[in-house]
């Protein structure tokens, strides 16, 4: 039988209140979203926190809407409501391809964005779609708001800018009018994290890109992306030698690790051909391509 | 900790500890033994309920934070004892051989035809990529499912 060991817990009942009691209660405490990680890493006693701090309370974390020109995922907007969101496919459709393939339904159902940023797991879908968006998070202290780029958010695996004391309450992704995106993930059964996964969203006008994404998870990809790879191709036209000459340039740029999932090779392999998979798909869904 | 929560349609109150897991809490406290536990691990779907309508795997949630909600288990798909029929369809579609997947099976299932009334089998084979059957090769499951499809209850509004 896997049960957590003893905690204690508490509801917060605003972003204040929540702030507080983990000032309150120190690096001991952590945050509890959808649990879908939290809960199974404290059942193998990967994660001892003395106290949880429910925040499945708090409306002021829910929600996604247009700000401006950005699109803005409240933390606790869950996976299923990503997937289902008209917004979110009317811009960016690659949010619908990677949450398909996220999981399961029923674990959508409860976990979060903010939780998978904050778990910041090496194979994490949405943290590949963030590079890719060059998506921005909101973290919350005390003292007040700061914003963090996507690409700066990751310290390692499993490690974020997100201190203790602090919770990331938004993920703000600026809107590129007729960009395209994609998405493409090989896993090795349903629901399984990826082996590996490429998103892309690319704007194109004059038949040549002007600007590039890439978003790469699972094979140690620094920051998820893939930065050489998108410089190339900026002001090229998006044919399928320069796509192709991208897309080794992202794998090339990538380090994987050999086990259970694959081999160095195959992994690196994937991530060539999903990279131009994505970019290739994204490019032809861009407007004025 | 207190802990209450309306099951089925019954305020249920016990005293538990923090670290206690909603499939647990309905099983070992409010003696509810339809719910199964499975895995453990959020893969295999027997424990699935419903917290506010909305299918969970109860091995995965503490049962503190289904505080004050409402809790759907399986003893509760049945309405003044004539079966749901997606528990109907089961049967008429031999959809069980153990049995041990059934409970998450139908709270999924129904929770499926409740969003989509006529699923095809790919969205009834996705709709339930969260359960795992180690009997039926899920062949029958998935008749069972557009059995109740095709046979709504007479309250149901058909689409």
């Amino acid at each position: 039988m896997q049960t957590p060991a003893p905690v204690d817990y508490v509801r917060a009942t605003s972003v204040a209140d929540a702030l507080a009691l983990l000032q309150q209660h120190g690096e001991e405490a952590r945050l509890l979203a959808g649990g879908h990680s939290l809960l199974p890493m404290m059942k193998l006693r990967l994660a001892r926190p003395e106290i949880l701090v429910d925040i499945n309370d708090l409306d002021e974390l829910r929600g996604i809407r247009v700000e401006g020109n950005e699109i803005v995922i409240g933390a606790m907007v869950t996976h299923a409501e990503i997937l289902a969101s008209p917004i979110l496919f009317e811009h960016y459709p690659i949010f619908r391809e990677a949450e398909k393939v996220i999981a399961d339904p029923i674990v959508r159902n409860k976990g979060t964005m903010g939780g998978s940023m904050c778990q910041a797991d090496p194979a994490e879908d949405l943290s590949a779609v963030g590079s890719a968006l060059r998506g921005t998070v909101v973290i919350q202290n005390a003292e007040g708001k700061r914003t963090v780029a996507m690409r700066e958010f990751h310290e390692g695996p499993y490690e974020t800018k997100v201190a203790d004391g602090e919770i990331l309450t938004e993920v703000r992704f600026p809107i590129l009018p007729g960009a395209g995106s994609a998405y493409e993930k090989v896993e090795r059964r349903s629901g399984d994290w990826a082996v590996c996964a490429a998103g892309a969203c690319v704007t194109v006008s004059g038949g040549v890109f002007t600007s590039v994404g890439i978003g790469i998870s699972a094979v140690n990809a620094v920051h998820f992306t893939a930065v050489d790879a998108e410089a190339f191709l900026v002001g090229k036209e998006p044919t399928a030698e320069n796509i192709a000459a991208a897309a080794q340039m992202a794998a090339d740029s990538c380090d994987p690790s050999s086990d259970q999932r694959g081999p160095v090779d195959y992994k690196k392999h994937l991530a060539m051909e999903l990279t131009k998979r994505a970019l290739t798909r994204a490019a032809a869904a861009a407007k004025g391509a | 900790m207190e802990i209450s929560m309306n099951i089925n349609g019954a305020e249920v109150t016990h005293d538990v500890e923090p670290r206690t897991l909603l499939v647990h809490f309905i099983r070992e406290n409010a003696g509810l033994r339809g719910t199964h536990w499975g895995c453990d691990t959020s893969n295999c779907g027997a424990c699935v309920l419903w917290v506010d309508g909305t299918p969970v795997k109860s091995c995965t949630m503490l049962a503190a934070s289904a505080a004050g909600h409402d809790i759907t288990t399986v003893e509760g798909l049945e309405k003044d004892g004539k079966l749901d029929p997606i528990q109907q369809g089961f049967i008429e579609c031999h959809g069980l051989q153990c049995g041990f997947c059934t409970p998450g099976m139908l709270m999924t299932g129904r929770w499926l035809l409740d969003n989509n009334p006529k699923p095809s089998d790919e969205d009834i084979r996705e709709g339930i990529s969260g359960q795992l059957c180690r009997c039926t090769g899920y062949k029958n499951i998935v008749d069972s499912i557009h059995w109740a499809a095709d046979h709504p209850a007479e309250n149901e509004v058909s689409a």
